[in-house]
């Protein structure tokens, strides 16, 4: 795997101004995405992964950090500089139903990007978009249809199609598949598989949907209350995990053997999730951690790597130096 | 179009076949009726896909562009297309039925005032002596054109305006919302008066002009709101992440998918227009005697309905169907427009 990071995220915070203060949607995360990797964020609802997501694809200003892509902070880009970053980051929707313009026809919604990015012919972009609706398992009778004439997993096809027409290097999938049927779910899953192995896209892939992140990720990060509270490489997450959330999270997977279900040890967590708003200097799970001390109401723990690769932020993890770099080598 | 053949799909060797919703009953020859009933489908409801285009693995149906589409749909609505034939009768008779008298719109009669319609004066003739015929379409070319022009130009600048501050947000929207609140404030009368001071009055372009700069107003406070709705949407932020441009979002994405819903409103307020027209007329704003329009003769027929009521019925008339064939238009558009209406 190559050392050089495609995406580099350092210290980013995304802050949004609402009524009765600071909302920290993103509150400092530091990560790294690799070529061809597939990078799993799980969380539950409103901890800030889609914020981040959206972060990636410069459609929210970070109030502080840098996105790095090859090494240049996004955010200094000029203006053909942002045309040619969003040939190289593209986006898959939660929602296949709003993703698509209602009024565009499938092939238009799949060639818009080589529209927008050159004065390619209408017949050449009618045979890209053929070709792109080909790759992601749909075919040319679908072309001239209207997005609403299609069920959710064909549409979200169409919005793979759309991301792909581009060429990107990295794709930001925000909850991808959330929306879809288990068995749609698979197909949509393995369809990007496929795409990443054949054309070496790195993924950003956003869910919560811990079972089937597992399938796709290489890493896994962890995130809560808009920080990241543990990343380490997916088997090593489930089977390895240092921090209390992860594990509070982990054992809510239910599993499909009901002998087994029935004698899973869960760990409930205590209230609810702390607001986003006025969030201050502690760490932002200590009101539901079982382990929380004096400490962690006082100082956000630092995203430290425990062992190469594995980072953890929490204080109650015995001895381990916070660590600079939390993007080395993993 | 959306008949048999066009459905049927031929895909790499074999005939798959789709069936449109309301095909029951009205594609296919008359069946029994518990056939109907069952919704059941027959053998021979349905006919192969052969020939050359089978073997290429080409789909039957054409390539669809949005505007085909929306013509096809339009197509559908009888009462739009009948209301559509109907203007296209009256835009005729507009441009060419003076031409079909041998009065003109001006020239007074005295030995024929106040005459009831008979085969020389076909709508016959008002207190002046003048041929309401060929008054009546004169006045019709006025009506319209200001009917139209009053209506399209302060919805091209509403949507322009409106689709910029709700996209761009922020101060600008800001800015723009309360200037509009503030200009709509100032009665569009003082605009007019102070137009014609300018530009001269009793001339159509002044009208139009004077409409347009009031009337964009609340067009734009409407788009505005629909793009404020729509622009939280994930199609727009995928084209904004496919590199689009603020112009582009606007022009593809966020006015043509206003445009089903504003549509409406937009025929909708040609009557609206045209009664304006009739009452700048009214109050000697309009259009400067002898020429007239359908306001202007209403209000001289008004004087005097109960002795000649033809004089006030016949342009009456002709308002009241252009208002009927405008909002019939309008709705067929609204949904030809929507995909989601269609079929």
């Amino acid at each position: 795997m190559p050392a050089e990071a495609l995406l580099e995220l350092k210290g980013v915070k995304t802050f949004f101004r609402v009524g009765r203060g600071l909302l920290k949607a993103v509150n400092g995360v530091d990560m790294a995405i690799r070529q061809g990797e597939t990078v799993g964020l799980v969380g539950e609802s409103g901890c800030g992964k889609s914020t981040l997501g959206r972060t990636i694809m410069r459609l929210h200003r970070p109030e502080s950090g840098q996105v790095l892509f090859k090494g240049r902070d996004v955010w200094s880009y000029g203006r053909p500089e942002r045309k040619q970053y969003a040939k190289e980051v593209q986006m898959i929707f939660q929602d296949p139903s709003a993703s698509l313009d209602p009024l565009m026809v499938i092939h238009d919604c799949v060639s818009e990007g080589l529209r927008i990015h050159g004065a390619r012919s209408k017949s050449e972009r009618y045979e890209r978009a053929v070709e792109l609706l080909g790759t992601v398992g749909l075919s040319k009778e679908h072309a001239n249809r209207f997005p609403h004439e299609f069920s959710g997993g064909q549409r979200q096809r169409v919005g793979i199609a759309r991301a792909l027409a581009l060429r990107p290097e990295l794709i930001v999938c925000d909850e991808p598949i959330s929306a879809l049927d288990v068995s749609i779910q698979a197909q949509i899953v393995n369809l990007l598989k496929k795409l990443q192995v054949e054309m070496g896209l790195a993924y950003l892939f956003i869910t919560h949907d811990l079972s089937m992140v597992r399938q796709i990720a290489d890493r896994i990060a962890v995130m809560y209350l808009g920080s990241i509270m543990e990343m380490a490489p997916s088997g090593r997450l489930y089977a390895r995990h240092r921090h209390p959330y992860t594990e509070a999270l982990l054992s809510a997977i239910p599993i499909a053997d009901p002998d087994v279900e029935a004698k899973r040890r869960r760990i409930l967590l205590a209230g609810d999730v702390a607001s986003p708003v006025g969030l201050g200097s502690e760490c932002g799970f200590r009101k539901r951690c079982p382990r929380a001390t004096e400490l962690c109401g006082r100082e956000r723990p630092a995203l430290a790597e425990v062992e190469p690769g594995h980072f953890v932020a929490c204080h109650r993890l015995g001895g381990q130096a916070p660590n600079p770099n939390p993007n080395g080598a993993g | 179009m959306a008949g048999k053949t066009s459905r049927h799909i031929a895909h790499s060797g074999q005939a798959y076949m789709e069936y449109g919703k309301g095909m029951a009953g009205r594609h296919r020859p008359m069946g029994s009726m518990d056939k109907d009933a069952k919704n059941e489908y027959m053998p021979d409801d349905f006919e192969p896909a052969h020939g050359e285009r089978f073997a290429a693995g080409a789909p039957l149906r054409g390539r669809a562009s949005y505007l085909g589409d929306v013509r096809r749909a339009f197509g559908k609505n009888k009462v739009a297309v009948a209301s559509l034939i109907l203007m296209g009768a009256m835009i005729f008779f507009v441009l060419f039925g003076p031409m079909m008298v041998r009065f003109d719109y001006y020239s007074n009669d005295y030995d024929v005032i106040n005459q009831p319609p008979d085969g020389v004066h076909w709508f016959g003739t008002d207190t002046l002596g003048r041929d309401l015929w060929a008054r009546v379409w004169v006045g019709g070319r006025v009506s319209l054109l200001i009917a139209i022009l009053g209506t399209v130009f302060p919805e091209v600048i509403g949507l322009i305006v409106g689709g910029v501050s709700g996209y761009v947000g922020g101060r600008a929207d800001m800015a723009i919302m309360r200037a509009i609140d503030v200009l709509m404030g100032i009665p569009s009368l003082i605009y007019m008066i102070l137009l014609m001071l300018v530009l001269g009055s009793g001339n159509i372009a002044t009208m139009v002009i004077a409409i347009s700069i009031t009337g964009w107003m609340g067009s734009a406070r409407a788009t505005r709101g629909l793009v404020l709705q729509l622009k939280n949407q994930d199609f727009v932020t995928a084209g904004e992440a496919l590199g689009g441009s603020p112009a582009w979002i606007i022009f593809r994405h966020l006015i043509p998918n206003t445009m089903g819903i504003r549509v409406v409103g937009i025929t909708m307020s040609i009557p609206g227009v045209i009664f304006y027209e009739a009452f700048l007329s009214y109050i000697g704003l309009g259009v400067a005697p002898p020429n007239p329009s359908w306001g202007q003769l209403i209000k001289a027929a008004a004087e005097q309905f109960r002795y000649y009521p033809y004089q006030f019925a016949v342009p009456c008339l002709f308002i009241g169907l252009a208002m009927l064939c405008f909002n019939l238009i309008g709705d067929g558009l609204r949904d030809a427009l929507d995909p989601k209406l269609r079929d």
